[in-house]
């Protein structure tokens, strides 16, 4: 259902907190989380997900296994 | 050489040839062609431009040679955001021995940003400029950064404001650009040709979508050059920083220089490629080296012709304070900010922009002077290297030097070439013997070495690798100096006493920048 942004490659640059169509992205201590209930992976917003197009460091923001894919309802 | 390649070398400043500057309205700047200057940064005065255009590249470090003797700027990382990947840059780098451009260590918010620039303006009088260069690009987060002007043109009129952008957005924010009264706008273009741009740039993002290769750099080019035509239609002034890559945009950046002026461009800064494998950058990671001191001339010698050029460029932090050269970020770090009580004082302020145009004119006649004694010229053309700590004097010594400013000089004139950074000779009273050889490889293309005294062994060390250092000018205008040294210099050639041999290639200093 979401992507989640891995803190270890985060450089807290705030890239992608601004073209997230659904503000599902928030900084904490300047570093940028992603809130699964709100990720709607872009489907039916945008061809690619915004987060890993604008994202500076490869493999940062990736899919969270912990949860299943997003379907457009 | 064609007119393109005139190298007159005079530091009048004269905006891209200074053929014709239409202004329009209250701050009009269209160029058209012409001939054109080495470098920008006039001590003369406003003779040759307009006084609207003198006004606003005085006090300007960045776009005044001669300002950056005097004045000083600071940036503030409000805006870390990027939407293009350079092979230069590495986004993740952050160290305190660090310093490049678009490094930083403190990002702050717009509200921590107009504090701080508060408190160092009002510590610093020489702080008149203001910039926002990253780390990233200012018009990624284009609210960020224009909150940050917003308050800073209420608070402190005074403070001139610049920023930076790769011109990926520009076109979108001329506009609010002009609504700020924001006089100077830096763009980054290392080219005009796709084909060379997909050297540099791997991807860029762009209405909401990742561009890779050829087509992100097609895409970049037509943006930057747009963004560029619009400014300058509007009257800002414009700096073009490029990034000399060796075989991937070395002669492209003639072409580059070329588009630019046609463009109105004010002023051309080319810069050497910063590249260290520990940065890790692409280039860094790929072994792509930077150009060494001549290479660097020689793109620059043959950029003459365009836009004003740039050579005075420290490639500072992008968090730096203070005169170009030196970095007091540690004396405002947001918890000291924090602290301090501000009182924004514009009549200290004033006082201290008065006293520096005294000196100007006290050193412009000391230039004058020195010419007029010049003997015939011979077309003789040396370059020497001079220890300063600001002013325009010949003030430094050498041991505390942490960076020489190199000039060229002929029986025509003095011309500002470039700064080259060293690690700082004596340390705690004891030369270094390790940092020696260092010095001297950095200086390597000069033939003299002024100073304001230097010690027994390096004057011998220097002597023996063929560099003459000269305390005898101590703490006389740069220039001043320059000129009687050389005078001296070619006496003595005619008497026979020492004969003249042409010097070598100079290194650039790697990595990183440790102020003092």
């Amino acid at each position: 259902m979401a992507y989640k942004i891995d803190d270890t490659f985060c450089t807290g640059c705030s890239a992608c907190e601004p073209e997230c169509p659904n503000q599902a992205i928030y900084e904490k201590s300047g570093m940028f989380y992603i809130k699964p209930e709100k990720c709607t992976e872009c489907i039916g917003s945008f061809d690619e997900p915004q987060c890993v197009s604008v994202c500076p460091v490869d493999d940062t923001c990736i899919i969270d296994k912990n949860y299943p894919r997003y379907v457009a309802a | 050489m064609g007119s393109m390649f005139e190298s007159s070398v005079t530091s009048r400043l004269k905006p891209l040839g200074g053929i014709k500057i239409e202004v329009a309205g209250q701050s009009g700047c269209g160029t058209t062609g012409g001939e054109g200057k080495a470098s920008c940064g006039s001590s003369d005065g406003p003779a040759d431009m307009p006084t609207e255009i003198w006004e606003k590249v005085k006090n300007h470090p960045c776009y005044s040679e001669e300002a950056h003797h005097h004045f000083a700027r600071m940036h503030v990382a409000v805006a870390p955001a990027c939407n293009i990947q350079c092979n230069y840059c590495n986004r993740k780098y952050d160290c305190s021995n660090e310093s490049r451009p678009g490094v930083v260590s403190q990002k702050l918010t717009p509200d921590q940003a107009v504090k701080k620039v508060l408190a160092v303006a009002s510590e610093i009088p020489q702080m008149t400029v203001l910039g926002i260069a990253g780390p990233g690009d200012a018009l990624a987060s284009p609210q960020k950064t224009f909150d940050t002007f917003r308050q800073l043109q209420d608070k402190a009129p005074d403070i001139k404001l610049c920023l930076s952008t790769n011109g990926l957005m520009l076109p979108d924010y001329v506009d609010e650009i002009c609504k700020y009264n924001i006089d100077h706008v830096t763009i980054t273009i290392n080219m005009i040709d796709a084909a060379v741009g997909e050297k540099i740039y791997p991807w860029i993002f762009y209405n909401h979508k990742r561009y890779y290769g050829r087509e992100a750099a097609q895409i970049l080019t037509d943006r930057q050059m747009l963004g560029l035509e619009m400014l300058t239609a509007r009257g800002v002034l414009t700096k073009i920083n490029s990034v000399l890559i060796p075989g991937v945009n070395d002669e492209h950046l003639i072409e580059v220089n070329k588009a630019v002026k046609a463009r109105g461009a004010f002023l051309h800064n080319i810069m050497p490629l910063i590249s260290e494998a520990e940065h890790g950058t692409v280039y860094g990671l790929t072994g792509q080296r930077g150009p060494s001191a001549q290479e660097l001339k020689e793109v620059q010698d043959a950029c003459m012709g365009g836009a004003n050029l740039m050579r005075h460029c420290r490639q500072c932090r992008a968090d730096a304070v203070g005169l170009l050269g030196e970095d007091r970020s540690d004396e405002f770090t947001m918890d000291k900010v924090e602290e301090m009580e501000v009182v924004y004082d514009l009549d200290k302020r004033r006082a201290y922009q008065a006293k520096v145009e005294a000196q100007r004119e006290a050193q412009v006649a000391a230039k004058k002077a020195a010419l007029i004694a010049q003997g015939a010229d011979d077309g003789m053309k040396v370059l020497v290297a001079v220890a300063t700590k600001g002013n325009g004097k010949v003030n430094e010594h050498f041991g505390h030097a942490q960076e020489f400013q190199i000039y060229e000089v002929s029986a025509t004139g003095t011309a500002f070439i470039g700064h080259r950074r060293v690690d700082h000779y004596c340390q705690g009273g004891w030369g270094e013997d390790d940092v020696l050889p260092s010095i001297v490889t950095a200086i390597n293309d000069c033939h003299a070495v002024l100073v304001a005294k230097i010690g027994a062994c390096p004057r011998d060390e220097l002597k023996e690798a063929g560099i003459e250092p000269v305390e005898q000018y101590a703490h006389e205008f740069i220039e001043k100096a320059a000129l009687s040294w050389f005078a001296d210099y070619r006496e003595r050639v005619k008497k026979g006493e020492i004969t003249h041999q042409t010097r070598g290639d100079a290194a650039i200093r790697q990595g990183a920048y440790l102020a003092a």
